[in-house]
């Protein structure tokens, strides 16, 4: 799970990490209240979505604006020379930080990570502006080889760290973190040398990274990125941005991080499939699938683009589902409009392929199927549920094996359109 | 009375061969923790199919029975009391890394973590605390390990596996059961099926069950099945170019999948560009691997393999 980057800095800070001074506005006049009440002579403004690249991507009207931008050149490259506002702006006075909220607020803010449709800005951060000397980059996530925390750090902020990883590797500083003792001073320190912070400023610093490790072990965080790090002209750290992403399988035991989640960045159909504990991600193409178990339903969406379609998008009813939550699946993969064929592809193990069936068959006494079906069971009560399904009166398409439902599913597809 | 930690390096792993079934075999006594309907209805499925399922672990229920199997209190007594030397959890998530931790303390060699949605930080604390201790932690979010014919711990459904010499290793759960659907279809047997699980953080991995079967008299060849998300599948790639002598067919799940999105399993997400089915499939075919191209050619994949190196 995704936070916005107030919501981020306001946990760090609790933590003890110095970010900026500054408040979220959801309405032009609160992003004018809130620069009047910092009172600073520079400050920032900075729309609040979950999706990077900000400050180089481009404010529109339009989802079709969105899309011919993000088509022509963001995907690519960065945008030309253009007069459209940016997600990121530096202003002067309360009024400018009010103009500047307004060009923001209630528009859609494309960028490099948004996709062609771009997101829908709700909020902006209004922040006092700060006297950068030099920017960083930090970060702490999990090494998965290892099955240990680690902490990056690198000189060159503000940009992708993968890039650096790839160009420049002797950037970066790599910290492995024993679990058991947590970040040492003395690993802290090396960072914080190797990144030329002053020694004046070095006990600051460690109290930083100690404070950022506490944050992401505490909070249950899979990543806290701080790019840029700040050092300020007075040699200390600030995070100037925050990009955290928490454990969803943690969030039962952080209710408070749980609450931070923004619907509005979500798939509605997500957050419908998340209420009845189904896995559903929403994709672009024009088979529907419903399949029990990742990695099958992975393959599954691997297949149908083998047999020409596109999967329209990944579905696990998973191991042990009933009846109903199978009709749920079923409706909300039906619920997608870009749905040419659905292709159902369950071998079952736990889940038995009478129950799969029964709930396809319920659901589809529910919702009217305008679109071809697909099914192919194999595994336990295989011949039960292939009874269901034929007793039904539904007009199913059987499928021999997952290849034979895949083409099946495509060509029934075809011919529909 | 069978004395505890009784677990000692079988004589043959110490020559440098180790058989498979030492993992898991007809010798094997089962001892389930976490006792709900999952892990009950399960019971009874291991059960049926011959495994020894000798005790059931639910703290405060000790003396009592489920399923016509003694419950203790706690997984040292299943130990002492009833021998048990392997153990199956199906423990909820907020006290899974802990029963993982349990087992180890109480000497138990084989840990089978079933259970789904464990937070990371506590897959790292029980890491580091299985450091240095003789317990291999198989999972978790995994379907369990198989020795077709002799025992069956986890939830694959038993009778689509047959008897054989081929190894399966697997982040997923049905995909393996697709995987050995196919090759019992194409009358190969299996010798021994291992869902490593499909969470970021694993006990046993792929190096570590390619290494396994590397050494089994009993298995001819291997399976192995991998997703996107990480890089264990290039790093066993690698290791299998230096070490394996035996053909390994592999697959990779997540061709169409987008990035920044965890596909169903936590540790199926690409991030940062990193963990693309392509970079997993080109690092295999570098290695060597014959790599399937469809999920529908796991079967034929890996037949055509042992043909080449026969």
């Amino acid at each position: 799970m995704n936070v916005h980057e107030y919501q981020g800095k306001e946990l760090l800070a609790r933590y003890g990490v110095a970010v900026p001074t500054g408040k979220v506005a959801g309405s032009v006049q609160e992003a004018r209240e809130v620069a009047a009440a910092l009172g600073s002579e520079v400050l920032v403004v900075k729309a609040q979505i979950h999706a990077g690249g900000r400050g180089a991507g481009a404010v529109v009207d339009t989802v079709e604006e969105a899309g011919r931008l993000f088509a022509d050149h963001l995907e690519k490259e960065g945008l030309p020379a253009h007069d459209l506002s940016g997600g990121v702006l530096l202003v002067r006075s309360a009024d400018e930080a009010a103009d500047a909220a307004e060009g923001m607020l209630g528009k859609l803010l494309v960028t490099r990570q948004t996709g062609a449709a771009g997101r829908r800005v709700s909020r902006v951060l209004v922040e006092e502006g700060c006297d950068i000397a030099r920017e960083l980059y930090m970060s702490l996530l999990l090494d998965r080889a290892t099955g240990r925390p680690v902490m990056m750090a690198s000189t060159e902020g503000g940009m992708e760290i993968e890039k650096v990883a790839e160009e420049t590797p002797e950037r970066i500083l790599r910290q492995e973190i024993d679990p058991a003792v947590g970040l040492l001073d003395g690993q802290a320190r090396k960072v914080a040398f190797w990144l030329g912070i002053p020694a004046e400023g070095i006990a600051e610093a460690v109290v930083f990274m100690k404070s950022l490790y506490a944050a992401w072990l505490e909070m249950d965080a899979t990543m806290v990125e701080i790019n840029p790090l700040v050092q300020t002209g007075a040699g200390t750290l600030l995070a100037l941005d925050a990009k955290m992403s928490f454990d969803d399988n943690a969030l039962f035991r952080q209710p408070d991080i749980a609450g931070l989640r923004d619907d509005a960045e979500e798939d509605p159909k997500e957050i419908w499939a998340g209420k009845y504990d189904l896995s559903y991600i929403a994709l672009d193409g024009n088979i529907g699938c419903m399949v029990n178990g990742a990695g099958l339903a992975m393959a599954t969406m691997d297949i149908i683009q083998a047999a020409g379609g596109r999967p329209a998008n990944f579905c696990d009813v998973g191991g042990g589902a009933t009846a109903e939550r199978v009709a749920e699946a079923f409706k909300i993969i039906l619920s997608d409009e870009n749905v040419e064929a659905v292709f159902i592809n369950i071998f079952g193990g736990i889940m038995k392929c009478d129950v799969l069936a029964q709930g396809v068959v319920d659901a589809a006494r529910d919702v009217e199927i305008t679109v071809p079906l697909v099914v192919r069971l194999e595994g336990t009560n295989v011949d039960q549920g292939k009874a269901i399904i034929a007793e039904s009166g539904l007009n199913i398409i059987g499928a021999e094996d997952m290849a034979d439902g895949a083409a099946k599913a495509v060509q029934a597809a075809q011919q529909r359109a | 009375m069978v004395p505890r930690k009784r677990y000692r390096q079988p004589s043959s792993e110490r020559d440098g061969e180790s058989r498979m079934s030492i993992l898991l075999d007809s010798n094997s006594r089962v001892v389930t923790q976490g006792l709900g309907a999952t892990g009950r209805f399960h019971l009874n499925g291991c059960r049926e199919y011959g495994t020894s399922m000798v005790a059931g672990v639910r703290p405060g229920k000790g003396g009592q029975t489920a399923e016509d199997t003694p419950v203790f209190d706690t997984v040292a007594e299943a130990v002492d009391k009833e021998g048990a030397n392997v153990s199956v959890i199906y423990v909820p998530p907020p006290g899974a890394a802990d029963a993982i931790m349990e087992a180890a303390d109480a000497g138990i060699p084989l840990v089978v973590c079933i259970t789904e949605g464990i937070p990371v930080t506590d897959m790292i604390r029980v890491q580091r605390f299985l450091e240095g201790r003789d317990t291999r932690l198989i999972g978790p979010n995994c379907p369990g390990i198989i020795t077709p014919g002799q025992a069956k711990v986890g939830i694959m459904p038993g009778y689509i596996h047959e008897p054989g010499r081929v190894g399966v290793i697997s982040r997923s759960g049905t995909l393996t059961y697709e995987a050995v659907h196919q090759l019992t279809q194409l009358g190969v047997g299996q010798s021994t099926c291992i869902g490593i699980g499909g969470d970021p953080i694993i006990g046993t991995g792929f190096i570590d069950a390619l290494d396994l079967f590397n050494r089994d008299p009993d298995t001819d060849a291997v399976m192995m099945i991998g997703e996107i998300g990480g890089n264990a599948e290039e790093l066993a790639a690698a290791w299998v170019q230096e070490n394996m002598t035996k053909p390994v067919a592999a697959f990779i799940a997540g061709k169409t999948a987008p990035p920044g999105k965890r596909m169903g399993h936590a540790g199926a997400i690409i991030s940062g560009g990193q963990g693309t089915a392509a970079d997993k499939e080109a690092a295999l075919k570098a290695a060597g691997m014959p790599v399937a191209p469809s999920p529908a050619e796991l079967g034929v994949t890996l037949v055509a393999a042992m043909q080449r190196a026969a």
